[in-house]
């Protein structure tokens, strides 16, 4: 192991590190603790200069406020409408394709597969007028459907070459053994790859659901009414209506932000085995 | 006895159909809102064009315009500065991960503490860091102050904004390099370190020679995913700066966004130059990129 494990080090070093670790744990979050304290505040506090220190009391009505005086929990219940059909396609269309590429020999399987990986990495500037004007001619702008079917197009590619990679690792045999049986390719793909790629279904649920919970470009320029505006949209909106009102900026932002947290904490572990193939967010 | 080619060979027809059938749908969706849409993109550059009225060949004009625009300049300089100064997270998340790489009770809590920047929207990331940079209620300008004696409202500074912005990336981008090598750091062969640790190599020495080595696919990534970032790096300015104060942090990606996209953009013709010269730009990184995964995948 590398470094040297702690327990192996003086006894010095290892209470120094001991009490360097949440020390360095804060200093690391403080912007966010910062905005946690802040959307607790109550407004006379902050009015009243007190910026860095306690709140005088837990205002927790704050929060309240943010749903009362906005319609953020319309934006909230959009990007869900938005979030989970996308999540749904776009793993099933990547299982399809990733099947594909994992297990048949085809000459131009190989420049396919780099193709989806390279449009995984292009800015979305070069297609952002022509794609917005997709869902124009089909009178499907400003829907949840239109913007839906834009994150699918682009997170079935990364989808596919997080699959096509997991199902290649699984071992060849069953699969060949199924087809000199004269199984037919559909029933391969149903009974036996499906069922043994679960674990890569649970890491691109709760990374796609991530990076489509917290998209802002496509968000801006797909959406514009209320019952369509996704939430990452819909709060950079209110914080230029409530200005300085930063305990309500704060609580949104918290608000915004827990969702994905809350994903990311209850499946960590296939959270972290998506990264490690390269996804790009935003 | 007569040969009998026509059972194998109507199954070889069936084998390679099949593929294209389970990849129709995914390939479909790639052709329609990415391989066409970029074609467009490069020939709406050679028209002028306000989105809904006529369309009018110019030829070059809008490429020979973008030379002339003082914001072009700007912009690119700035993706520059980003380029640079992001690539910082790939050592400090090697930092981070040598840091967090020990196993005291609590271990895993303290790793995915570290790691929530990242789970965060980028959006709230630059609320977060608008905050942080505001005169006033902010921490930044009371700690700037403390050392220079005077305040400074880093987004409202020409020559400081863009900084002030990328520190604000840098943070979930920070996050991210450190997961990637916390992952890195994993796999590594355990008996190499011991038997590196026996011939008395340690520290940096240790790190140089031995790990990073190792490492080696972890960093790869790391430089991959931050590389694009740092090119693509759109959602901070506009939450952060709308591009300002006076344009100065602007970012390709930005300036196309307000000559096409935003209210009062409708230069269709001249958004589109912008995308393709970024386009163009993150193209040869992409190249590169997947000039290597090949390599890698020919000799796996």
């Amino acid at each position: 192991m590398f470094p040297t494990p702690i327990e192996r080090t003086q006894p010095r070093t290892r209470f120094a590190y001991k009490v360097f670790l949440p020390i360095a744990l804060i200093l690391w979050l403080l912007p966010l603790l910062g905005v946690a304290l802040t959307s607790v505040k109550p407004a006379a506090d902050l009015d009243s200069g007190n910026y860095f220190g306690a709140p005088s009391r837990i205002a927790i009505e704050n929060y309240w406020l943010v749903f009362k005086n906005s319609n953020i929990g319309y934006y909230f219940w959009n990007s869900i409408k938005v979030t989970v059909p996308s999540v749904l396609v776009s793993i099933g269309l990547s299982l399809l394709a990733g099947f594909a590429l994992a297990t048949y020999s085809f000459r131009s399987n190989l420049i396919i597969f780099f193709m989806i990986v390279a449009g995984n990495y292009v800015p979305y500037q070069i297609l952002a007028i022509p794609v917005r004007d997709l869902p124009i001619n089909i009178n499907l702008y400003d829907t949840t459907l239109g913007l839906a079917l834009t994150h699918i197009a682009f997170q079935t590619g990364f989808c596919t070459l997080f699959m096509r990679n997991f199902i290649k690792a699984l071992p060849n045999a069953l699969i060949e053994s199924a087809r000199v049986e004269g199984v037919s390719e559909w029933r391969i793909f149903c009974y036996i790859v499906v069922p043994l790629v679960r674990p890569a279904i649970a890491a691109l649920s709760v990374l796609i659901f991530t990076f489509v919970w917290n998209e802002y470009f496509w968000a801006t320029i797909m959406s514009q009414s209320v019952d369509v505006r996704p939430v990452t949209a819909g709060i950079n909106e209110l914080s230029g209506e409530w200005k300085a009102r930063w305990e309500l900026i704060s609580a949104a932002s918290i608000l915004t932000a827990a969702p994905p947290v809350l994903m990311f904490f209850l499946m960590q572990k296939h959270f972290i085995a998506g990264l490690a193939l390269g996804a790009t967010k935003g | 006895m007569k040969p009998v080619p026509a059972a194998p060979r109507r199954r070889r027809k069936r084998l390679d159909l099949t593929p294209w059938l389970f990849l129709a749908p995914a390939i479909m969706f790639f052709l329609v809102y990415v391989v066409v849409p970029i074609g467009q993109s490069i020939s709406i550059s050679f028209l002028e064009w306000d989105g809904l009225g006529e369309k009018k060949w110019i030829g070059l004009q809008n490429y020979q315009d973008l030379l002339k625009d003082e914001a072009f300049y700007v912009s690119l300089k700035n993706n520059l500065i980003w380029l640079v100064l992001y690539l910082l997270a790939i050592p400090a998340g090697l930092f981070l991960a040598l840091f967090l790489n020990q196993t005291v009770t609590g271990m895993r809590l303290y790793k995915s503490l570290f790691f929530f920047p990242f789970v965060i929207s980028n959006v709230v990331v630059g609320l977060i860091f608008s905050w942080f940079y505001t005169p006033d209620f902010g921490l930044m300008p009371k700690i700037i102050g403390f050392f220079t004696g005077e305040e400074i409202a880093v987004l409202a500074n020409e020559s400081l904004a863009t900084y002030g912005i990328v520190a604000a990336g840098l943070w979930p981008q920070i996050a991210y390099c450190m997961i990637l090598y916390l992952t890195g750091l994993n796999s590594i062969n355990p008996e190499l370190v011991e038997a590196a640790r026996l011939d008395d190599a340690k520290g940096f020495k240790m790190l140089w020679y031995v790990i990073l080595p190792q490492l080696r696919p972890a960093t790869f990534i790391a430089l991959v995913v931050t590389v694009i970032g740092a090119l693509r790096s759109f959602d901070l300015v506009a939450i952060m700066t709308v591009g300002g104060p006076w344009g100065s942090s602007r970012v390709l990606s930005y300036f196309m966004f307000e000559q096409s996209l935003s209210e009062y953009g409708t230069s269709m013709g001249y958004g589109a130059a912008i995308a393709v010269v970024l386009f163009a730009i993150m193209l040869v990184f992409i190249t590169m990129f997947i000039v290597r995964m090949i390599i890698q995948e020919r000799t796996a």
